[in-house]
């Protein structure tokens, strides 16, 4: 069980997630191409970038400015989601002894303290999603179900890390719960890691290129 | 309630295929992405007026309007229920104007306006659409404009127009299919039909501007209501009668009266609808609040200083001049002519929110009227906040929706357009000054 997951069940999770992504994102431009050929014709660079720059600084979109503890928290639970796993002294390990190459890695007491916070910000955002109606009538099972599959691997990482129940049962729920949230990211609403770029680009074009009006 | 002859008018027994036809037809890459990926958020919620006024009731945010509606549509592959297609009447035309202000809300940019078209358009293909808006789209069929005037109507308000004109400026013309002119000047329906005053005074300034321009018999017609009412064949068929009158007549640009739905769809939605493959339009469009600007800054209209407007006077940007047509500035600059007191609306410019008329919801008429006044609350306190006693509107339809706003709210304000304004206040040169009796 372990070997495999920690053996085949990692390469059978990350072909899936590239691959998956990349398949999504190539069969959604050729539609683009074919149904929606007209819209290309207003592709301006500049204004793509503005509309994706302002809602990747923190508040720097009026709706972030209007919720600005929700979108606190959104920015905390992101930065923490993608710059831990990337960093992180025992993924960059793995990584080494597979490839003999492993990215900078950030302390591992960082590292705890980031997850800790991107469990508190999940939290948040769990809760948000029961008591805003606005929010709650939008939700599905869903939409509940993949936030805690996105913190299940901060959470099972966090406990192995700390040395919290079982050790080996931890990093076994670990790596089999990472494993599910990439394979389930090219297929899902989180699929937007990727996304988000092209329709944040399309809404540049749109609103700021043709009518000069601000997307943020 | 709808009437009996509406009632006959929609189809009994769903098609799904032909639903699944439109939904297929429609569906792009946008559309599949923005209904996969939207992070159900409730973002966008805050940014719409009709979830602001209807006590924010979660079932008026942008995203549910969606998700009830089009995203079931979808998902269900076209197999809906006759009461659904009621249901999605209700949302897609009582509590959407198309404003697009959620889309700069949202952390994806999802455009909900444009899915709230491909609703439209698969209540349309059932019948169900509101009841004065069929009507009108109805009159779009047989007559070309929304208010089935012939013709003859039209050339004939024109030239009555011109002879009670005549006596206030001289030489006054209102030249009728010109050729080879600079401006082909095109209309909202309800001008000929209700306001023809708005033709005299459109006369008057340009011919103060001693303008190259002419009025054209048909394809004057540049609102667009088939484009609300989910037709987009007919809406199509609409601007490019219009396209082809500019052709034919071999103008340089079509000038397009103070609407905002007429700017969108003749500058932006038009060459789509008509299947221009650049979704450029074939010829310039032109806004009358533009040309204002351009007459006033270049002095070819002066403004008389004793005249200018005292009281305080706020602009309404109406959503298809402002956000959707990049207009804000120029209005402002204008502003700056006509206004000694001009007070800003909060929010305004590209952010300003809709007045509640728009997305073919004047056109529903009486049947939606008390819901339109209820989603219209927003937009009076904006103006009640502004203290201003005059609102100076460059849009039929925010206009009538301001005129009934401040009824319904006891405002206590005036809706004019720029046209009236600058035709009380312009300066005008001796040479056409009626000759003393
Ligand atoms: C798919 C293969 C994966 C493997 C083999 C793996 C392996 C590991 C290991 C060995 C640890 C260290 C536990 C310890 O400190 O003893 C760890 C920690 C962690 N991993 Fe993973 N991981 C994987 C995927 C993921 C994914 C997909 C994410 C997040 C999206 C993730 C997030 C974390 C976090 C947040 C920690 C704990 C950080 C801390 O508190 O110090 N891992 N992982
Ligand atoms: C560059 C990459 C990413 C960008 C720009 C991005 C952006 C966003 C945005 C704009 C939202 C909506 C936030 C909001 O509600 O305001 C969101 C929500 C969310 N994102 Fe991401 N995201 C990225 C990567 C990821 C990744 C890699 C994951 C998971 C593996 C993820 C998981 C989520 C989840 C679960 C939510 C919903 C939160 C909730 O339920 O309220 N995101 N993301
Ligand atoms: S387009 Fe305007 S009216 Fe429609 S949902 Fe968005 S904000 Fe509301
Ligand atoms: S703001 Fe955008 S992502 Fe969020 S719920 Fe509304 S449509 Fe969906």
């Amino acid at each position: 069980m372990y070997e495999f997951l920690t053996g085949a069940g990692v390469w059978i999770a990350f072909v899936i997630f590239a691959g998956g992504l990349f398949v999504r994102v190539a069969s959604l431009y050729g539609v683009s191409r074919q149904k929606d050929a007209v819209f290309y014709n207003h592709t301006n660079a500049f204004e793509a970038v503005k509309s994706i720059f302002y809602w990747l600084i923190p508040w720097g979109s009026i709706a972030a400015r209007t919720q600005p503890v929700f979108s606190s928290m959104v920015y905390l639970f992101h930065v923490s989601l993608i710059i831990v796993p990337l960093f992180l002294s025992a993924h960059n390990v793995l990584l080494q002894e597979a490839f003999g190459v492993g990215l900078w890695s950030i302390p591992d007491s960082v590292a705890d303290i980031m997850t800790a916070l991107m469990l508190v910000a999940g939290v948040f955002l769990f809760i948000r999603r029961l008591v805003r109606p606005e929010v709650r009538i939008l939700t599905e099972i869903r939409d509940y179900v993949l936030l805690v599959l996105t913190m299940l691997p901060f959470l099972t990482g966090l406990l192995a890390s700390l040395n919290i129940g079982p050790y080996k049962t931890m990093v076994i729920l670990h790596v089999l719960s990472g494993e599910i949230l990439l394979i389930l990211i090219p297929f899902t609403k989180l699929g937007h890691m990727i996304l988000f770029f092209f329709t944040r680009a399309f809404i540049g074009f749109e609103m700021g290129g043709r009518r000069g009006a601000r997307t943020w | 309630m709808p009437d009996e002859k509406q009632l006959k008018a929609r189809i009994k027994k769903v098609n799904i295929k032909k639903i699944k036809n439109v939904l297929e037809t429609l569906d792009g890459a946008r559309i599949k992405t923005w209904l996969n990926i939207c992070a159900k958020c409730g973002l966008c919620a805050e940014s719409c007026f009709f979830y602001l006024a209807n006590d924010k009731n979660p079932e008026f945010s942008p995203a549910y309007k969606i998700k009830s509606t089009v995203g079931e549509m979808y998902k269900k592959k076209g197999d809906v229920s006759l009461p659904f297609l009621e249901a999605s009447m209700e949302a897609l035309w009582a509590r959407c104007t198309m404003c697009k202000r959620c889309s700069q809300f949202c952390p994806f940019g999802i455009d909900i306006a444009a899915m709230i078209t491909i609703g439209r358009s698969v209540c349309q293909s059932h019948g169900f659409v509101p009841e004065f808006l069929a009507k009108a789209v109805e009159n779009y069929r047989v007559s070309g404009n929304q208010m089935a005037l012939t013709k003859d109507d039209f050339i004939e308000t024109c030239e009555w127009m011109e002879e009670e004109t005549a006596d206030e400026i001289k030489g006054l013309t209102i030249p009728m299919d010109v050729p080879e002119v600079k401006f082909m000047y095109t209309l909202n329906a309800r001008e000929p039909m209700y306001y023809p005053q708005d033709i005299a005074q459109i006369a008057q300034i340009l011919t103060v501007a001693e303008e190259s321009w002419t009025m054209p018999s048909e394809g004057w017609e540049c609102t667009n209501l088939p484009m609300f009412a989910g037709d987009r064949t007919l809406a199509g068929i609409i601007v490019e009668n219009m396209y082809q009158k500019a052709r034919d007549l071999k103008v340089d640009k079509i000038l397009v009266t103070e609407c905002g739905h007429a700017y969108r769809s003749t500058k932006y939605e038009g060459p789509y609808l008509s299947g221009y493959p650049d979704g450029i339009p074939p010829i310039e469009i032109i806004h009358s609040v533009e040309l204002f600007c351009e007459y006033l800054e270049s002095g070819r209209i002066k403004i008389d200083p004793s005249k200018k407007l005292k009281e305080p006077v706020t602009y309404q940007d109406p959503c298809n001049v402002s956000r959707n047509g990049g207009l804000w500035d120029i209005g402002r600059i204008v502003m700056g002519y006509l206004a000694d007191d001009f007070r800003e609306m909060s929010p305004n410019k590209d952010y300003n929110h809709c007045c509640g008329g728009g997305g073919g919801y004047i056109p529903m008429g009486p049947e939606y009227r008390v819901k339109r006044m209820v989603s219209g609350k927003i937009k009076a306190e904006q103006i009640r906040k502004t203290g201003a006693k005059l609102v100076i509107v460059p849009c039929h339809n925010c206009f009538d929706q301001i005129n009934d706003l401040n009824e319904e709210y006891d405002l206590g304000i005036k809706s004019v357009s720029i046209k009236e304004v600058l035709c009380e206040i312009m300066m005008i040169p001796d040479k056409f000054k009626p000759d003393e009796e």
